[in-house]
C-alpha cells in the first residue's frame, strides 16, 4: 500500500517514539493519520498497518473496533458530528441533531448518497461552554443554530474550503472567535 | 483564541498569557518568564521539587483530586526501569472544555511542568495523549514541542543542565472511558481502553509497565507557577488543604458561558450571578452539577452558601470534579437530563465489567421508557436498585460515573419522575426552548 510522502514520514516518527520493542503504541495513529487519506480504515489498511508493526490483523481488528473515530466504511467528504450530550442539550442541541438529519435526509451515521456528507450524533467534544457545538471533520463550529448550519452546510456543497478535512488549525480557529456574538 | 471574554473577578495564575498576541509561541512564553521555574527546579533537588509542590497543595484537576505532590513522591526514586511522564490530555467528561483552553493558549506552560516532572522523577521520556476530536491541539503542541527543541528546551542536556528530556503527542481516537488513567495507558500501548486491576499503580507499573507519573493537563500547567513564585505562594490562593486556581467551565443555561480561573473557595452564587452573568432570560436555578455529568447534582437548595472547592462540595455529597459546572434552569426536565447522560456512560461503557456494562443499558432503557410516559411507579425505585448496585462494584469509577448522578437525580426530583407517569408526555418537552 502507498502513502503520501507525508503520512510515510508520519509513520516514520511515530514507529520512533516509543521505547524499543513497544511499536504497537503506534497502532491506533496510524490508523487515525492513515484513515484521514485513505478515507476509511479499509481491510488493505489494517493488514498494512499489521504488517509495519508485526502484529495480526486480529490484533489490528480487535483494537480498533473499540474506537469510535475509527470508520470502516467511508464517511462524507464532510463528516457532520452534531454533539447532544448535556451541556449541548441543554442548549437545544438535540433539536439542532434533529434539524441537520433532515436537512441532510440522513440519520446517524448516514451518508448522502453522492458522498459529500455525512452525520453522525456524537458524544461530548470539549465544546461545553459554547455550546450547542458540531465538529465537520476535525473543526469546530460553536453557538451553532440551525441557520448557521443551513449556512455552513450550504457553502460546504458549494466548496467553500471552510471545513476540508484534516482542517488546518487556522480552519478552526475562525470559528467561535470572539467576534462571535455568542448568547445574549 | 479565546471563546469567551473573560471576567475581571478571575485569578488569573495558568491563564496569565491569555490573550497576548501569539500566546501559543516560545518567544511569548520566554518574553513572560517562559522556562525560568524548568532552569530553578533543574538547580533544585528532586526532593525539594516534590516538597514544593507538597506545600502548593495542588491537588490533580482531572477530577478525582488526589495531591499531586504526593503521586509524584510514591514513584521509586530508584528503578532499573526507565520512567516516564504521561498527560492526561483526553478531556472528555461532558461539561468540560478547560484543558483545550489550556493547550491551545498556552502549550508551552504544559510542556515547562512536564519537563518539572520529569526533574522531580528522574523521568527523561513523556507522551501527552491528546484526544481523537482535539486534532488541531495536536498540531499545535506538535509545533511547540518543535520550537522547543529548536529552542534547547527539549532533547539532549537541556540548557547545559545535562537533563535530557524527549517529548510526543499521541492520539486518542474516540473513547471517554480513555481518560481513565489505567485504560488510557493501555490505550497508549496500542490497546482496547479497558482499565488495569490496581495496585500496581501507575507510579510503579504505568505506561509500558515502567514507573509513571499520569497527570491531567491543568494539574502540570499549574506546576511552573508553583515552582517560580514557590508552593506557599499557590496555597495561599485557595483554601486550607486544596490550593491555588481553578479552570472552571460555565456551561448550560447561563448567560455568559465561558471558561474562567477562579480561586478555589469562589462562591457559587457569585460565580453564577457575576462572572456567568446569571441563568438565562431571569430563570431560577434547578439543578446544579459542579464538576463534569459524573458528580452527583446539587439542588438549588443544596449550593445556597456552597463555594467552589473539594470540601464545600464533599460535604454536599457531590465532588468538584472537572470543573465541568452544568447549569440547570426551572425549565429543564430531570427526566431528560438523566436519560441523556446515561445513553452516554451507555456509549462510553468499555464492557469490562458486568455491573457497568449492563446497568448502564438497562438504565438507559428505563429512562427512555420513562421519558415516553410508558414507565411505571416501580420503575423509580428499580432506577435506584440498579444504580446502588453499580456503585463500588467495578474496576474503574465509570460505573459509579454512571449511578452517583442518576441516584441523585431520582433522589431529590422524584416528583418529576411522578409526574412522568400514567403515558403523559413529557410535562416539561415543550418548554425546552432556548432564546
Amino acid at each position: 500500500m502507498t502513502f503520501s510522502p507525508e503520512l510515510e514520514a508520519r509513520f516514520e516518527k511515530l514507529l520512533k517514539s516509543y521505547p524499543p520493542g513497544r511499536q504497537r503504541s503506534a497502532l491506533i495513529p496510524m490508523l487515525m493519520y492513515a484513515q484521514d487519506e485513505v478515507g476509511c480504515v479499509s481491510d488493505e489498511l489494517i493488514d498494512e498497518v499489521a504488517k509495519r508493526i508485526g502484529v495480526t490483523t486480529l490484533v489490528v481488528n480487535e483494537v480498533m473496533s473499540y474506537y469510535s473515530m475509527l470508520h470502516r466504511k467511508p464517511l462524507g467528504k464532510y463528516h457532520v458530528q452534531v454533539c447532544t450530550n448535556i451541556s449541548c442539550l441543554l442548549n437545544d442541541g438535540d433539536k439542532l441533531y434533529e434539524h441537520a438529519c433532515k436537512k441532510l435526509g440522513v440519520s446517524h451515521k448516514g451518508v448522502t448518497p453522492d458522498g459529500t456528507f455525512s452525520l453522525e450524533e456524537v458524544e461530548c467534544m470539549g465544546a461545553c461552554s459554547w455550546a450547542p457545538a458540531i465538529q465537520v471533520n476535525y473543526d469546530f463550529h460553536h453557538f451553532v443554530t440551525p441557520e448557521k448550519l443551513d449556512q455552513l452546510l450550504d457553502g460546504l456543497k458549494d466548496g467553500s474550503p471552510g471545513g476540508a478535512r484534516n482542517g488546518s488549525p487556522g480552519g478552526s480557529r475562525k470559528n467561535g472567535s470572539p467576534g462571535d456574538p455568542g448568547r445574549k | 483564541m479565546l471563546y469567551n471574554e473573560p471576567s475581571p473577578l478571575e485569578t488569573r495564575v495558568l491563564s496569565r498569557l491569555f490573550g497576548l498576541p501569539n500566546s501559543a509561541s516560545i518567544d511569548t512564553y520566554l518574553a513572560n518568564q517562559g522556562y525560568e521555574a524548568f532552569r530553578k527546579a533543574a538547580g533544585m533537588t528532586p526532593e525539594k521539587i516534590i516538597e514544593e509542590m507538597k506545600i502548593s497543595n495542588l491537588r490533580g484537576r482531572g477530577g478525582a483530586g488526589f495531591p499531586t505532590g504526593m503521586k509524584w513522591s510514591f514513584v521509586p526514586r530508584t528503578s532499573a526501569k526507565p520512567k516516564y511522564i504521561v498527560v492526561n490530555a483526553d478531556e472528555s467528561e461532558p461539561g468540560t472544555c478547560k484543558d483545550r483552553v489550556l493547550i491551545e493558549n498556552d502549550p508551552h506552560q504544559l510542556i515547562e511542568g512536564v519537563l518539572i516532572a520529569g526533574l522531580a522523577v528522574d523521568a527523561h521520556a513523556g507522551y501527552i495523549y491528546v484526544r481523537g476530536e482535539y486534532r488541531y491541539l495536536i498540531e499545535i503542541l506538535d509545533k511547540a514541542i518543535a520550537e522547543a527543541y529548536e529552542k534547547g528546551f527539549l532533547g539532549k542536556n537541556i540548557q547545559g543542565t545535562g537533563f535530557d528530556f524527549e517529548l510526543y503527542t499521541h492520539t486518542g481516537a474516540g473513547a471517554y472511558e480513555c481518560g481513565e488513567e489505567s485504560a488510557l495507558l493501555e490505550s497508549l500501548e496500542g490497546k482496547r481502553g479497558i482499565p488495569r486491576i490496581r495496585p500496581p499503580f501507575p507510579a510503579v507499573a504505568g505506561a509500558f509497565q515502567c514507573p509513571t507519573v499520569l497527570n491531567n493537563v491543568e494539574t502540570y500547567c499549574a506546576v511552573p507557577a508553583i515552582i517560580r513564585d514557590g508552593g506557599a505562594a499557590f496555597a495561599a490562593l485557595g483554601i486550607p488543604k486544596a490550593g491555588g486556581t481553578k479552570m472552571t467551565c460555565l456551561t448550560g443555561h447561563i448567560n455568559k458561558p465561558g471558561v474562567y480561573e477562579l480561586k478555589l473557595g469562589f462562591p457559587v452564587k457569585q460565580m453564577i450571578e457575576e462572572v456567568g452573568g446569571g441563568i438565562r432570560m431571569g430563570h431560577k436555578l434547578k439543578a446544579f452539577i459542579p464538576g463534569g455529568s459524573s458528580c452527583p447534582v446539587l439542588t438549588a437548595a443544596e449550593v445556597e452558601g456552597a463555594t467552589m472547592d473539594y470540601d464545600s462540595m464533599g460535604s454536599r455529597k457531590s465532588m468538584l470534579g472537572s470543573g465541568g459546572v452544568i447549569i440547570m434552569d426551572d425549565h429543564t426536565c430531570m427526566v431528560k437530563a438523566a436519560l441523556r447522560i446515561m445513553k452516554f456512560y451507555a456509549h462510553e461503557s468499555c464492557g469490562w465489567c458486568i455491573p457497568c456494562r449492563e446497568g448502564t443499558t438497562w438504565l438507559k432503557k428505563i429512562l427512555e421508557r420513562f421519558h415516553h410516559g410508558e414507565g411505571t411507579r416501580a420503575d423509580i425505585n428499580l432506577i435506584g436498585d440498579i444504580s446502588r448496585n453499580m456503585l463500588g462494584r467495578t474496576f474503574c469509577p465509570l460505573g459509579d460515573a454512571a449511578a452517583m448522578p442518576t441516584l441523585s437525580i431520582v433522589e431529590k426530583f422524584r416528583g418529576e419522575f411522578e409526574d412522568h407517569l400514567n403515558g403523559k408526555p413529557c410535562p416539561y418537552e415543550h418548554e425546552m426552548v432556548t432564546a
